[in-house]
């Protein structure tokens, strides 16, 4: 019988019921498996419940499938002002028969075992739910709290068993919630009941930083992800990221975007930086980094295009006063709705949900750039390697998206180090180095491209100066090309 | 200690046939109100139906009101009466509210479940 099963699913692909929740379906090959049991484990507090209701609630609003929430431990009004401060009208669905909500409640106290029972009363229940909505979808949340209000676990487990059996002959898809156990998934063993699918909830604290993760631990049939993703909870609901959801296959736009500035243009190949490509600026500080960045972004506002700026050092008033100082004068674009900062402090929360914030601004304003200065303070938020991995994920995000990302990285100490940036940098396709050096008690300072995939750069240092009228290279001694690789 | 003063006029509640909820000896004037929730005429509806009567009729001659209701006939009470269990009697008077469950086959935890015993 199993045998069988197993190899149906080999055979073609399993029906999927589409979660609408963003990242989870991507990571799932498109949801949880349709007419099957999934199991939602995870720790008090872990995004359990969110997750089954928000399952139900976007298959009632955005796929046609009617849902009905068996809660074992919530009221349907407690539970309804949790999920209306997401956005969601738990009311209202009910109202229009999408949604169908039954409280469960067990009190052991007045519960008195006389002898033989079954669970048919819950059947009873949960069949005139079913009916009632024509649901489609169920969740169970959090079913083992019977075990909590009933003596005799042989019965319980009996007919827990009989339940799924049942659940599964009604093809309805069903979310199954339960409480971590210590060394097993669920405490009251639930996964030896449901199989299909298991899904595994986790929220850590590091160094005072919460970060939410997420693993698909089984699915029967399918292939899914099988890294910890990060997912955020915020007003918007539930989001997970996926680790890299690209593989490589995305468009490599030949557009070219003007740098700003007319010289650095002609050191990248006469014509300036890829449309959707990622550009790296580093240097110490004072160097000059947010000035070419001014350039960039008041370029591509004269071009008619959207510019997002994310700033992690100072408020854009202070950055539109320095940079008015060379001739550059940003506010009429933020007037003009091109240009929209985001200013905050990377250490305020975690990584990851920096990452989601960055994501979700992303898909808000719909930018043709995107601006993070500085790179580096994300340092103050995770570490290098977890820094990297999230930076990886910002880019293919731009990158599936056709946005150029622009980064600065501020480089500590008084000279150059170009190991600081090696781990970021291999992520960038253009990478540009300024420098001061320090001649005759004069600053010198120097600018360079240390690589720029797909095209003839220019291999010279140049000095250049920061002027009231912009950036401004020196020598004019003319461009050194020498040719590169495509990577 | 059993004796009163004759002119102290008779404390209202010894006059006051059913209303007493003091002492356990008024027990015996309450009325209780009972449901049992079967789920079809099982083997074991038809058990827990009858240990019930037999129950009533012996510990509680001429002060209940038993009525049994099938959930298959009517599945919206499931929800309304928050049944988890089939068989579930419930006292719903005198309170507190109690909910058995099972066929009722075991007496000593029926008269518990009513508080006709004091639980343990």
């Amino acid at each position: 019988m199993q045998h069988t099963i197993a190899n149906a699913a080999h055979a073609r692909a399993i029906p999927k019921s589409p979660t609408g929740v963003q990242g989870l379906d991507e990571i799932t090959n498109g949801g949880l498996p349709k007419g099957r049991a999934t199991l939602v484990c995870g720790g008090a507090g872990s995004g359990k419940t969110l997750l089954a209701t928000s399952f139900l609630i976007n298959g009632a609003r955005c796929f046609g499938e009617p849902g009905v929430l068996v809660t074992f431990e919530e009221n349907g009004d407690e539970l309804a002002s949790d999920v209306a401060s997401l956005g969601f009208d738990l009311p209202g669905l009910i109202d229009e028969g999408k949604l169908f909500v039954d409280y469960v409640r067990v009190e052991r106290s007045e519960i008195e075992e006389t002898g033989e029972y079954d669970l048919e009363g819950l059947f009873v229940r949960l069949d005139h739910a079913i009916r009632s909505t024509d649901a489609k979808r169920i969740v169970l949340d959090t079913i083992e709290s019977l075990f909590a209000g009933l003596a005799n676990a042989s019965i319980l487990r009996a007919e827990l068993r009989r339940l799924f059996r049942w659940l599964k002959d009604k093809g309805i898809t069903a979310v199954i919630t339960a409480e971590r156990g210590e060394g097993t998934l669920t405490r009251q063993g639930l996964e030896e009941y449901v199989s299909d699918a298991v899904i595994l909830l986790d929220h850590r604290v590091t160094e005072q930083v919460s970060t939410r993760r997420l693993r698909v631990v089984k699915y029967r049939g399918s292939h899914h992800g099988t890294n910890e993703y990060p997912f955020l909870i915020d007003r918007h609901g539930l989001s997970v990221l996926p680790v890299t959801s690209l593989g490589l296959t995305h468009h490599a736009p030949v557009e070219r975007l003007s740098s700003g500035v007319r010289q650095l243009d002609e050191m990248l190949g006469g014509q300036g930086y890829y449309r959707g490509s990622t550009v790296l600026v580093s240097g110490t500080a004072g160097t000059g980094k947010t000035s070419l960045t001014a350039h960039f972004t008041d370029a591509a506002c004269r071009r008619g295009e959207r510019v997002l700026y994310f700033l992690f050092e100072e408020s854009p008033l202070q950055l539109m006063r320095n940079m008015r100082s060379i001739g550059i004068d940003l506010q009429p674009w933020v007037d003009k709705g091109l240009l929209n900062f985001q200013a905050y402090r990377p250490s305020r929360a975690g990584l990851e949900a920096h990452l989601a914030q960055m994501y979700q601004n992303v898909r808000d304003f719909k930018p043709s750039v995107t601006v993070v200065d500085a790179l580096t303070n994300l340092l103050t938020a995770g570490t290098a390697n977890d820094v990297r991995a999230m930076l990886m994920r910002v880019i293919d995000y731009l990158k599936v998206n056709e946005v150029t990302g622009f980064f600065t990285s501020l480089t500590p100490g008084k000279n150059e180090s170009e190991e600081t940036e090696a781990g970021v940098s291999s992520l960038m396709d253009t990478w540009i180095v300024l420098t001061i050096q320090e001649i005759d008690r004069q600053r010198h300072r120097e600018i360079r491209v240390l690589k720029s995939r797909g095209m003839a750069h220019s291999n010279r240092v140049h000095e250049f100066e920061l002027t009231d009228r912009g950036l401004r290279l020196l020598d004019d001694t003319g461009p050194g090309i020498r040719a590169t690789g495509g990577g | 200690m059993t004796t009163s003063a004759p002119d102290v006029p008779p404390p209202p509640a010894q006059s006051a046939p059913p209303a007493g909820d003091n002492g356990p000896h008024d027990d015996s004037t309450e009325r209780y109100i009972l449901r049992l929730y079967v789920a079809g005429m099982t083997s074991r509806s038809a058990r827990a139906v009858e240990n019930v009567r037999t129950f009533c009729e012996k510990h509680l001659e001429g002060r209940y009101d038993l009525q049994v209701i099938d959930v298959y006939q009517q599945p919206a009470l499931a929800k309304s009466e928050q049944l988890i269990a089939a068989p579930t009697l419930i006292k719903k008077l005198p309170l507190p509210l109690r909910r058995l469950i099972g066929d009722m086959s075991n007496e000593d935890r029926v008269l518990v479940g009513l508080d006709l015993v004091p639980r343990t």
